[in-house]
């Protein structure tokens, strides 16, 4: 018998790739050219302006010598009550933002047996609103509602996270584990006491440590809301920046910057006790 | 045989003192935020009719105010896409630097960490006020602000995918004796592109977001016209403008949704 050692057929032309494959770099590679060059000269560059040098030795040296004597003073206008101020619209904001989202969460949540998902598909839009208008643009208009002051940045930070926090519970919903739901039902219970003794308990450490996340975003919102009007350190922020106060904005930098570390830390901490 | 003992639950935990305090805390500080904030929902509903005024005119967009818009809305755009740029270029030295498994001087990481960590902590409204103050009104400001507010937030995120990569590659380039760069460029980077190509679009959008509003205080873009319209009390231009930011917001969400899904 005759054994064939060697290979006969050579193998088929190597498979070349398609046109598009092979030069589909270089089609990114203008598409990418064509947007940055469209991004450079579609904008007028100010440049820097003649007084840039001074303002900006000014503002290093008012970050370099803070106004200690801010800090606190006793008159509720001073560094630690409006720092505190802040903390408060940030907390009760994200609180009753989060108790509104509970709902929205429960009506986003895409379900197993429904039907071309005309619910979960409505209320994920309404989400998608919510996130991308303005914050500023709603503290603005509750500011027109109530006057200005810390109440209208409650509302404004209150309003803005349920379109985050939404979003956040439905997945959460979504992928929970559904094993208490189905062991109450097959004990015999009805939907209330379903939802009451297995989903929410399931549900609850999840939605606490979102709620905690988020509560670290509004502190950095508030503290940027006094700005337009809405309470908080901004107004004496933007105060100090508009009269070239330096060393005033100095010390609320740092006082911001503590505020926002501090914060993150203890939200940190409180949220790996929780999962 | 001695029956077994039933568990017996502790004073504290029958009495659920963990719950309880806890409960008292929040309500405790929620009540003393309602105080300083001075929080009253009666306000809000005898002022109700002002604001559903103000949703009334905003219902009815001026709608000949969008050939105006246009302009601003690709500045915004061209903001955020420089913005994520420079702030990227900047983010990936430093990502480097504080990535545990790269750099094992702990000092020197623990440094870069700190610098990055309070880069984070700064509103970006609060930075463009600033570099308003420096660069005058206008894009300039805005580009600034964006690449340090990109900055600190894509160095964390690159350097927490630089700390998940496979160290095989890099420890066979090590032993044949490559360079730190070397190593670099052939073993980390090809591990990590596409996770860095998906995070620079992601922070592009967050960007668009924001770069919407940073014109309000003077730093260019589409918030300019938006400060300009609420200041005289144009809610019908307000509401165009809105809805504007809204569209461009959606479509450059969709356009890096539909790339990052190409790229993974």
């Amino acid at each position: 018998m005759n054994m064939q050692t060697t290979m006969t057929n050579k193998p088929e032309k190597p498979v070349h790739l398609n046109p598009w494959r092979r030069w589909s770099w270089l089609i990114w590679l203008i598409l990418v050219a064509g947007v940055y060059t469209w991004a450079i000269t579609g904008l007028h560059f100010t440049g820097l302006q003649e007084s840039a040098g001074s303002v900006s030795k000014s503002i290093v040296h008012g970050l370099v010598n803070p106004d200690w004597a801010y800090v606190y003073n006793g008159s509720g206008e001073d560094l630690v009550s409006l720092i505190i101020q802040t903390l408060a619209i940030a907390l009760l904001g994200t609180f009753v933002s989060a108790l509104i989202s509970v709902p929205f969460a429960f009506w986003a949540a895409r379900g197993e047996h429904e039907w071309g998902h005309l619910r979960s598909g409505s209320g994920k839009i309404v989400l998608t609103l919510i996130r991308t208008f303005p914050e500023i643009v709603l503290a603005i208009m509750f500011i027109k509602a109530v006057g200005p002051g810390s109440y209208a940045g409650v509302l404004a930070v209150s309003i803005h996270s349920i379109g985050m926090l939404g979003k956040l519970f439905s997945e959460a919903i979504e992928n929970m584990d559904r094993g208490a739901e189905e062991a109450i039902v097959s004990a015999g219970g009805n939907s209330p006491q379903v939802f009451m003794l297995a989903t929410i308990p399931t549900i609850m450490p999840e939605f606490i440590s979102y709620t905690l996340y988020r509560f670290e975003i509004a502190v950095r919102s508030a503290s940027i809301l006094g700005m337009v009007g809405a309470g908080g350190i901004g107004t004496p922020m933007i105060f100090a920046i508009q009269t070239r106060a330096w060393s005033r904005v100095g010390i609320i930098l740092l006082g911001i910057v503590v505020m926002v570390l501090l914060i993150d830390t203890l939200s940190e901490q409180l949220r790996k006790r929780l999962i | 045989m001695t029956t077994p003992e039933i568990p017996q639950r502790s004073w504290s935990q029958r009495w659920h003192v963990k719950g309880v305090g806890w409960t008292a805390l929040l309500v405790a500080l929620l009540v003393g935020s309602s105080k300083m904030t001075g929080v009253d929902v009666g306000m809000f509903f005898s002022n109700f009719d002002q604001f559903t005024n103000l949703l009334v005119r905003m219902s009815q967009p001026a709608w000949s105010y969008v050939p105006i818009i246009i302009q601003p809305l690709y500045e915004t755009i061209q903001m955020a896409i420089l913005g994520t740029t420079i702030g990227t270029v900047f983010a990936v030295p430093f990502a480097v630097l504080a990535a545990s498994n790269l750099v094992h001087n702990q000092w020197l990481r623990g440094i870069i960490r700190l610098i990055l960590d309070l880069v984070r902590t700064l509103p970006d409204l609060l930075l463009a006020a600033i570099f308003v103050a420096i660069f005058g009104i206008g894009s300039t400001a805005g580009v600034i602000t964006l690449a340090i507010f990109s900055f600190g937030m894509i160095s964390k995120l690159f350097y927490e995918v630089i700390e998940t990569i496979d160290m095989g590659p890099l420890e066979a380039m090590e032993s044949v004796g490559a360079s730190k760069v070397t190593i670099i460029w052939y073993a980390v980077l090809p591990q990590i592109m596409n996770q860095f190509v998906s995070y620079f679009l992601y922070t592009l959008e967050i960007n668009v977001r924001a770069s919407t509003v940073l014109g309000y205080l003077g730093a260019g873009g589409i918030g300019v016209f938006l400060q300009r319209s609420l200041s005289e009390f144009d809610y019908n231009k307000t509401a165009v403008i809105i809805l504007a930011m809204l569209v461009v917001v959606m479509v450059i969400d969709g356009v890096s949704n539909h790339l990052r899904r190409v790229l993974l």
